[in-house]
């Protein structure tokens, strides 16, 4: 890193007009706790700056800290952040006042968020919200703003762009949604590019294209980004260097190759170790002849939906069958609207299907008994809704207990084994939900699911949201208590590396239909469909692309 | 929330022992100040045919519209009564007037707002149908009509009120049970076969009573005032038997000339309802368990 940089910006101007961006020894606070302590970089142009870390490492922080964003109450900032800018000159982002900060935001400074559903304004056409910051900052009439966007839509490779810059965000999938925030970020052509978890949201396929036009638009244009992910793949793709960091501290910080050949931290080496890659071992191998617990024959699940134009349906789910034998995991893939959380639905009644799903002989469709409903127990994506926010962890895991009248007279004794099932302390028993990270949480949502003693458990991305370590501890978990209770799982994610570590057999959605059901090991050894060869193909290989490229 | 596991969370370090809730009350001064203005309202409405320094009907032409004196302490209205007992002995009625009504409205309004919300289709149209048509009858003519049927009156004062009331706790529970009934962790209850009725009362009811908890409190202001107005049109509570609003009412073409005279009904009034407001914030905190963490690590 280039340490010495001066905070005259001006006068080195010449000499040093390629760097865009300069942080020095940021530091941030809230009340007394320290959020980020101490981190600086430089970006020169056409550069990319990786910052990686788990939830609440204080990336966000770092990054809307360093470009006058942070609007926290009782945040107090302190270091310096400069941004260089050839139109502009250079500014102070630390401490500046709110109209110097308009002055460079959308312009010298672009931002691409998480979430493309809610970052753009649902009541304003694509072609209003481009031309927002081009009038504001260029002071363009309507007209030459439009023409304007429509280079922009068609430089993120937006079809027709000339239809759509009269569309509603609504009317765009999410990837294309995702075009058109990064389309926003660079209509003034900013000399850098923020861009906070910008594919965190999207489907793999969808992932890779992002990570492409965000190159190739760099390449044209010379902008410096700088890139937060939690996943070191996806920094892999993008980065030159990378910053590590764990609450709030800079425990790496190197060019990309480098930190993934030779991890310094270790940390670091957690963080590499924990990934999910494709080609780990899968799981051990089961008896092809055991029984089969679940047997889903032409299963079919349509939504009827009210449009302006009248009443149509969707079809969810397309006549799919498959089979699932006792103590193995049948690992269901597919992005997202493919229809693989419908079918748990179905299962577990949430939604109305037709054709048949038999567990272990009695039919799980239609008006079934409640004792049935106990042998399917599930667990589901988001382990910070799952819980309801009013009912103690062990209030939780002992509710099904009650509901279905099990080990009447020793709840608690079975609460604490089923929290020691799944490594928590017992003392956690009396903690609310919010009192708990999310692995904990997921953990107790999983002890609830097997206070039912469920001969089936759906697992829908049940370790989607979490962290890659903690994700990794989730799937050893799940691994351990397959082997020791002989569980059977039904294992729904989109991520195939996981997908492959966990599954015996695979089932492979594409919008409602099954593209490919097969074993395991066969599935991944070669691939029939394209589908899953494309799905295959957009995981992040395991070297950086620097590394790749050189 | 933390990067490993097992560090306990920022606000986590709960040990085995949990404060009980009254304690967890006790530890707002506001909460206990709100409590302790209750409970002198309360006791002072309870005992005010003893301890009232006059009689409700003690009329005294002679020293009709005093100011505040040694003998009056809160002045005489326009018949020489004594206002101080008279707004003692109406803080009975005013009370009983905005709880039993409210608590009519909560408890028949808030099951038809949960079950309409929960169970959603036909029923939810035919109950949100029916609340719509008591939505639109203005308050005093669906007291008029009670009143027709039934004898002008305390208790019929109450009925109309709770009548009136009940459409607004249907709809925000409904409103707030639409969003709930799509939390994740309702669908968890309904996929281990978990009774709809166990649901709403366990999952749905609790997750609901922020709003509810406002809505009650400022219903119970409301109560207070819809007596006045129905006892002016001669519909509530027969005078000469005081009550706060009837008092303000009747002050009203003396509000040059006796300020007292609606001063300190108006007061009673405001103290009152400035209690429970205050009560129901407090008590809604300590059922939100996040604030309830806070509380319990200040506490420490």
């Amino acid at each position: 890193m280039s340490g010495g940089w001066g905070l005259d910006g001006g006068a080195g101007a010449s000499a040093e007009a390629q760097t865009v961006f300069s942080v020095q020894n940021l530091h941030v606070s809230i009340g007394r706790s320290p959020i980020v302590e101490g981190v600086s970089f430089s970006l020169e142009r056409e550069q990319t700056l990786g910052i990686v870390g788990e939830s609440g490492s204080g990336k966000s922080m770092t990054v809307l800290a360093a470009t006058g964003l942070l609007d926290a109450p009782g945040a107090r900032v302190s270091g310096s952040a400069l941004v260089h800018d050839d139109r502009l000159g250079s500014q102070q982002l630390v401490g500046a006042s709110r109209r110097a900060l308009r002055r460079v935001h959308g312009d010298a400074i672009g931002f691409v968020f998480q979430d493309p559903s809610t970052s753009l304004n649902p009541l304003l056409t694509l072609e209003r919200q481009i031309t927002e910051s081009l009038e504001a900052h260029r002071g363009m009439t309507r007209r030459t703003a439009r023409t304007r966007a429509l280079e922009l839509l068609s430089a993120v490779g937006i079809p027709d762009p000339e239809m759509r810059l009269d569309v509603y965000p609504h009317q765009l999938s999410g990837g294309q949604r995702q075009r058109v925030m990064i389309a926003i970020a660079l209509a003034c052509d900013p000399a850098l590019l923020i861009a906070d978890e910008p594919t965190t949201a999207l489907d793999v396929t969808t992932q890779a294209q992002i990570i492409d036009l965000v190159r190739d638009l760099q390449a044209q244009r010379g902008t410096a980004v700088v890139w937060i992910s939690h996943d070191l793949g996806v920094i892999g793709q993008v980065a030159d260097e990378v910053i590590v960091l764990q609450q709030g501290q800079v425990v790496e910080q190197r060019g990309i190759v480098d930190l993934v050949d030779r991890p310094q931290h270790p940390y670091t080496r957690e963080l590499l170790a924990a990934r999910p890659k494709l080609g780990g071992s899968p799981p051990p191998p089961v008896d092809a002849a055991g029984e089969v617990l679940l047997d889903v024959q032409d299963l079919d699940v349509r939504f009827a939906v009210s449009t302006p134009t009248g009443r149509g349906h969707v079809h969810a789910v397309q006549q799919v069958s498959f089979q699932v034998r006792r103590g193995t995991t049948l690992g269901v893939v597919g992005e997202s609207g493919s229809g693989k959380s419908t079918i748990a639905n179905a299962l577990t009644g949430l939604v109305p299907a037709g054709g048949s799903a038999v567990l272990g002989g009695q039919s799980l469709l239609g008006r079934v008994p409640r004792a049935l409903r106990r042998r399917l127990a599930m667990v589901f994506q988001d382990p910070f809704s799952s819980l309801d926010p009013r009912v103690r962890a062990g209030d939780a895991i002992g509710e099904p207990l009650r509901v279905h009248r099990l080990h009447a007279g020793r709840h608690r004794e079975r609460v604490r084994e089923l929290l020691d099932l799944v490594h928590l302390p017992s003392a956690f028993a009396t903690r609310f939900p919010h009192e708990l990270s999310g692995g904990q949480r997921q953990r107790v949502s999983i002890a609830r699911a097997l206070a039912l003693e469920p001969d089936l458990l759906i697992l829908d991305e049940a370790t989607a949201s979490l962290d890659a370590s903690i994700q990794a501890q989730v799937l050893d978990l799940l691994r351990d208590l397959q082997q020791e209770l002989e569980l059977t799982y039904m294992f729904i994610a989109h991520d195939l590396a996981i997908v492959q570590q966990m599954s015996h057999d695979v089932l492979v959605m594409q919008k409602g239909r099954a593209v490919e059901y097969r074993p395991a090991a066969e599935l991944f050894g070669a691939p029939a469909e394209a589908y899953t060869r494309a799905l295959m193909a957009a995981i992040p290989p395991d070297r950086p692309r620097a590394a790749l490229e050189a | 929330m933390s990067t490993t596991e097992d560090r306990p969370t920022a606000e986590g370090r709960v040990g085995e022992a949990r404060l009980g809730s009254l304690r967890l009350l006790a530890a707002s001064p506001v909460t206990v100040a709100a409590a302790v203005v209750l409970v002198v309202v309360v006791i002072v409405a309870l005992t005010a045919q003893w301890i009232a320094p006059y009689g409700i009907n003690d009329v005294d032409v002679s020293r009709a519209l005093q100011g505040p004196s040694g003998a009056h302490p809160l002045g005489t209205d326009d018949l020489g009564r004594d206002i101080l007992s008279r707004v003692m002995v109406a803080a009975g009625t005013s009370l009983q007037v905005a709880l039993v009504s409210v608590v009519f409205a909560f408890c028949v309004g808030v099951p038809i707002g949960i079950v309409s919300g929960y169970v959603g289709g036909w029923l939810d149209t035919v109950l949100m149908r029916i609340v719509d048509v008591m939505f639109a009858f203005p308050v005093l003519l669906l007291a008029l009509a009670i009143v027709a049927i039934l004898q002008p009156g305390l208790a019929t004062t109450m009925l109309a009120i709770g009548i009136v009331f009940t459409p607004i706790f249907a709809r925000v529970a409904r409103a707030s049970t639409l969003s709930v009934r799509v939390e994740p962790y309702v669908q968890v209850a309904q996929t281990m076969g978990t009774p709809w009725y166990r649901i709403m009362g366990r999952h749905v009811l609790p997750n609901i009573t922020g709003p509810l908890i406002v809505q009650t409190s400022l219903s119970l202001a409301f109560a207070i005032l819809s007596e006045a107005a129905l006892s002016f049109l001669g519909l509530g509570i027969q005078p000469p038997d005081p009550s706060w609003g009837g008092m303000l009412f009747a002050a009203q073409g003396f509000v040059s000339q006796a300020w007292w005279m609606s001063v300190f009904p108006g007061l009673a009034i405001f103290v009152t309802v400035l209690a429970c407001n205050l009560l129901g914030d407090g008590l809604r905190d300590v059922l939100d368990p996040k604030q309830r963490t806070r509380i319990e690590a200040r506490q420490r």
